[in-house]
């Protein structure tokens, strides 16, 4: 039994069997596997060679005509190694003799023979140490890809856990099956987490080498509440856990019981509650939920789960989709917010220096204008079905707010001209996420119908700090001063220009922030569905007179340590049962 | 029946040695016969019909190898072997100048 503790960052409790996904990106770690699994691993490597040879072999065909000689030689050489007896016989024999998994097996042989060739003195043959990291990865590539098919072919509960996991590999989990998630890496807000409180599964990131103290098929407990997993947990635990898991689901029954009710404060102040969803079929559990709408509907599994780029018709499929469900009630349709954090893996988007002040979202979508109108052509078709409105995400100035609004006027009159129908009156908003535009917020108010705070970008862009970097997750806080007085001039000046305001980042579902962000007078706000019976409970038990109060001292406050015992001591005076 | 078992030693002539693409050749040709081919060098003795190990041999220019062949057509092989290695020179060019500085 092995206990680690990491960062809890969805809600919950599992117990189920591991399944592991490694990256050929990283160092492969060296994972024990049971004598009696051997087999199984031994076979894996033959079917990784034997696939990566018929892959190859496909390649070579279809580059017959090329005349590089060169290149031709590469593949047949990569080729004669896939088809190396010996060297299937060295890595199978590690496997069995160390009862190490295929990936270890695979990568650590062939590194050994890499480096063998990178010591030579001759320089003409020390470089072919690069012919064989290549071979690495192309098994590794196999052996990997067959486990990603595996997530997606599930058929018993597993819990995931990985080094990190990007968009590209969540957006084909099996989420019948897929129970937990547990990373080494991330923080609150990384990718993983967002996932999981989409899915409403337990996850706890920031475990720094989980993935080399668990093995496949190990049982592990991932426990969201606390932050902790366990691997191999003994009998005792087991039980423990399961009591534990057994109270937690009635706690969730009990809030089931206030999901029809309105979110209305003790002194009868309306606070609208919307979901924000990652894939079309999570419009139904906002329902579900007790929610009044989509306040922010990512987009970006449209680009993520394709491999090649979505058509107007996939887009219009998904958001007509989801909007019928929702009739009059608003749906939010952020536009595309690739790039940075999202995308990197693609071989599409050249690598940045510095992703996170790069050619990003909004910007990433001006400089790639087909694209970006090919999606705002499905919106405006889709907005006839019901109430939608458009939000562009990481407005960094006015200049940019109206070139893209300018793109979407020229979108509305080239649909007008084919007498394609679409709502004319269509609310057009902006994500608040940089200091930039939190600070001009009062002129870019002039030009759209609503705001809607991204707290998560709006804090690392403010703080400096990379969310997903387990080194200084600790200075990412929603409770920084600086942050709170850029969130209140937002509020003011939104509602100085009387345009709608709604806080849509992490902020938004963290109980101890609610009661600070209705005093500064929020009243949307747009949170992950699972969250949303939790936060109406809160605002349920509150009045605004109290709001106001801890509004009002907090922002006298200079130290985010102080603001948050104190915010962290308001709420459980208030709901002792959330702490 | 008759185990034959023949060796021979070849010199490696062309500029680059057995670099990658010429071990590939070297166990093309080692693998059209039944024999088993054994290349030995100084220090280590390897696999001829496996180019993970012909290769991690890097016999550079100049360098001599053992081979031995066993089995029915052992001197074929050997023949075919020291054919590739010393007279095609792997279709590649020998050293420009012996000292080129």
């Amino acid at each position: 039994m092995e206990i680690k503790k990491g960062i809890a960052v969805s809600p919950g409790i599992s117990i189920a069997k591991s399944l592991l996904i490694d990256s050929e990106d990283y160092r492969i770690p060296k994972r024990l596997i049971k004598p009696s699994q051997r087999m199984a691993e031994i076979q894996r490597t033959r079917n990784a060679f034997r696939a990566a040879a018929n892959k190859l072999t496909r390649l070579q065909e279809k580059n017959d005509k090329i005349e590089h000689s060169k290149i031709k030689d590469i593949f047949a050489v990569h080729l004669r190694y896939l088809h190396d007896r010996s060297l299937r016989k060295k890595i199978t024999d590690l496997v069995l003799s160390e009862s190490v998994t295929a990936e270890y097996a695979v990568s650590t042989t062939l590194r050994e023979i890499a480096s063998h060739f990178a010591k030579l003195p001759d320089a003409y043959i020390s470089e072919r140490a690069a012919d064989i990291y290549d071979i690495e990865r192309r098994l590794l590539r196999q052996l990997l890809g067959n486990k990603r098919e595996d997530v997606e072919h599930l058929t018993e509960e597993v819990v995931v856990i990985a080094r990190e996991l990007s968009p590209t590999q969540t957006a084909g989990f099996n989420r019948q099956f897929v129970k937990g998630l547990a990373t080494d890496a991330g923080g609150r807000t990384s990718h993983t987490a967002i996932v999981a409180r989409s899915l409403g599964i337990p996850a706890v990131v920031a475990l720094e080498d989980l993935t080399e103290v668990t093995s496949g098929a190990d049982v592990v407990i991932i426990d969201g509440n606390r932050g902790i997993v366990i691997v191999n947990p003994d009998d005792e635990t087991i039980r423990q856990y399961e009591k534990y898991l057994h109270e937690f689901v009635e706690f969730e029954h009990k809030l089931d019981a206030i999901r029809q009710k309105p979110a209305v404060t003790r002194d009868n102040v309306k606070i609208t509650l919307l979901g924000n969803i990652e894939f079309p079929d999570e419009a139904e559990s906002v329902l579900q939920k007790g929610g009044d709408g989509i306040g922010l509907y990512r987009t970006e599994f449209l680009y993520l789960n394709n491999p090649s780029e979505p058509t107007e018709q996939d887009h219009y499929k998904a958001y007509a989709e989801t909007v019928k469900v929702f009739e009059h009630r608003p749906v939010i349709i952020r536009t595309m917010d690739l790039g940075a954090d999202k995308y990197t893996q693609s071989k599409r988007f050249a690598p940045e220096p510095n992703p996170f002040l790069g050619l990003r979202s909004i910007r990433f979508c001006l400089r790639n204008l087909v694209m970006f109108k090919t999606q705002l052509r499905a919106i405006l078709r889709a907005s006839v079905l019901g109430d939608v409105k458009i939000m562009f995400p990481l407005i960094s100035s006015l200049q940019e707010s109206r070139q893209a609004k300018m793109v979407l006027n020229d979108v509305m009159e080239d649909l007008a001209e084919e007498s394609i129908k679409y709502n004319k009156n269509t609310q057009l908003g902006i994500m608040i996420e940089t200091p930039s535009a939190a600070l001009t917020a009062s002129s870019l108010a002039r030009d759209v119908d609503f705001f809607s705070i991204g707290t998560n970008d709006l804090i690392q862009y403010t703080l400096a700090v990379d969310r997903g970097n387990e080194l200084v997750s600790t200075l990412y806080t929603s409770g920084d001063p600086a942050v709170l007085r850029l969130i209140r001039m937002v509020i003011q000046d939104a509602h100085k220009a009387r345009v709608g305001l709604s806080v849509c980042g992490e902020m938004a579902s963290e109980p101890e922030y609610i009661m600070l962000l209705l005093g500064m007078g929020v009243r949307m706000l747009s949170i992950s569905p699972p969250m949303i019976p939790e936060i109406k409970q809160i605002i349920r038990s509150v009045t605004m007179e109290d709001c106001n109060n801890i509004a009002r001292k907090v922002l006298g406050m200079n130290s985010e340590r102080q603001i948050s015992s104190y915010l962290r001591n308001a709420i459980s005076k208030t709901l002792p049962e959330v702490f | 029946m008759d185990k034959t078992a023949c060796e021979m030693q070849v010199e490696i002539k062309n500029a680059d040695g057995l670099h990658m693409r010429p071990a590939m050749q070297f166990v093309d040709i080692a693998s059209q016969f039944k024999c088993d081919i054994t290349v030995s060098n100084e220090q280590t003795s390897v696999d001829g019909k496996s180019i993970m190990q012909i290769s991690m041999l890097a016999a550079t220019v100049g360098s001599k190898l053992n081979i031995k062949a066993e089995g029915p057509d052992a001197q074929e092989a050997l023949d075919a072997l020291k054919k590739l290695v010393e007279k095609k020179m792997f279709d590649e060019p020998p050293p420009k100048d012996k000292k080129n500085l």
